[in-house]
């Protein structure tokens, strides 16, 4: 009985019995080798057709046609990234789910860029926060106009131009972070860390003027 | 606060708790979310992660849809996805 390999980790860890397989497969330097990739891909097309469906709606219109082509795109991009990657395998999930992210991944990136595709960058607010509710009631209302006045002041006054630009885009213009990080040729982790060290400097000049920030509800993804 | 006043400053100040990076959040995504589909507590396996969800649109939607497709069937017709022979 062959004994299961592991993967370099912090700690050893003992792959499973598929996760091996699709290893010691896709490692083989043989005629196997060919025969591991085909099914690596038909995988990551699997993922990717069903993840451009589940983001259909947010592309508005666009043929079954295309958008196969989009999640073809997506799998091809996500076998190089599997294949590039292989080594970073590190054991602690199933290998077909570390596999899958890297689908879900480019096909999710493909479809907001589709959306994006011919549209400018919007670098003004498209809707400044706190615009009146017509449910609330009147105490709530003058809170959330209070509110909205101080960030404003402070989106203005307490960030650099980039943060500014970086926060407007993302976080009231729903400009895709992937999409703004391929037009400014910045990656997507720069600019959120620019995103989060924007937040800070507004909590903190919110907090300095005696603002609470409420603890925030998981948004949904746009 | 109203609803929609809450989704605002959300969005703009995110939650102010410790989080992951977009990067950290990719490399530990699949870990998370074989933790969270075996019933194991994911946050407390990976801290930061549930603080980097919240705040983050892209990587929330990505880890929602490896969530629902990573126990997909093994096989569909036409398609062998177990591991190689």
């Amino acid at each position: 009985m062959t004994k299961p390999r592991t993967v370099a980790a912090t700690e050893p860890v003992v792959l499973d019995a598929r996760s091996d397989a699709w290893l010691a497969a896709l490692r083989d330097t043989g005629a196997g080798k060919d025969e591991a990739v085909g099914q690596l891909h038909a995988m990551m097309l699997r993922v990717a057709r069903w993840q451009v469906q589940r983001l259909r709606h947010t592309v508005g219109r666009i043929d079954a046609d295309e958008l196969d082509v989009l999640a073809q795109q997506a799998a091809d991009d996500a076998t190089i990234a599997v294949l590039g990657h292989l080594d970073d395998f590190a054991g602690r999930s199933r290998f077909t789910t570390w596999a899958f992210k890297f689908a879900v991944l480019q096909a999710s990136v493909t479809l907001r860029r589709y959306r994006w595709r011919d549209r400018e960058i919007p670098t003004e607010p498209q809707d400044w926060p706190y615009q009146a509710d017509p449910g609330a009631g009147p105490d709530q209302q003058v809170a959330a106009d209070d509110l909205a006045a101080a960030l404003r002041a402070a989106i203005a006054t307490a960030l650099t131009p980039h943060q500014r630009d970086v926060l407007v885009a993302l976080a009231i213009n729903d400009v895709p972070i992937d999409v703004l990080a391929e037009r400014l040729g910045t990656s997507r982790g720069a600019l959120y860390k620019t995103l989060h060290d924007a937040r800070i400097r507004l909590r903190t000049r919110l907090t300095d003027e005696g603002y609470e920030p409420p603890p925030s509800r998981r948004e949904t993804a746009r | 606060m109203t609803a929609k006043a809450h989704r605002m400053v959300s969005r703009l100040l995110g939650t102010g708790e410790p989080e992951l990076s977009c990067e950290a959040c990719f490399t530990h995504l699949d870990r998370y979310v074989d933790v969270e589909l075996s019933g194991g507590v994911a946050d407390r396996e990976i801290p930061g992660m549930a603080g980097h969800l919240a705040n983050c649109p892209a990587c929330a939607e990505e880890h929602d849809a490896l969530l629902a497709c990573a126990d997909l069937p093994p096989t569909l017709p036409g398609e062998a996805l177990g591991p190689p022979r």
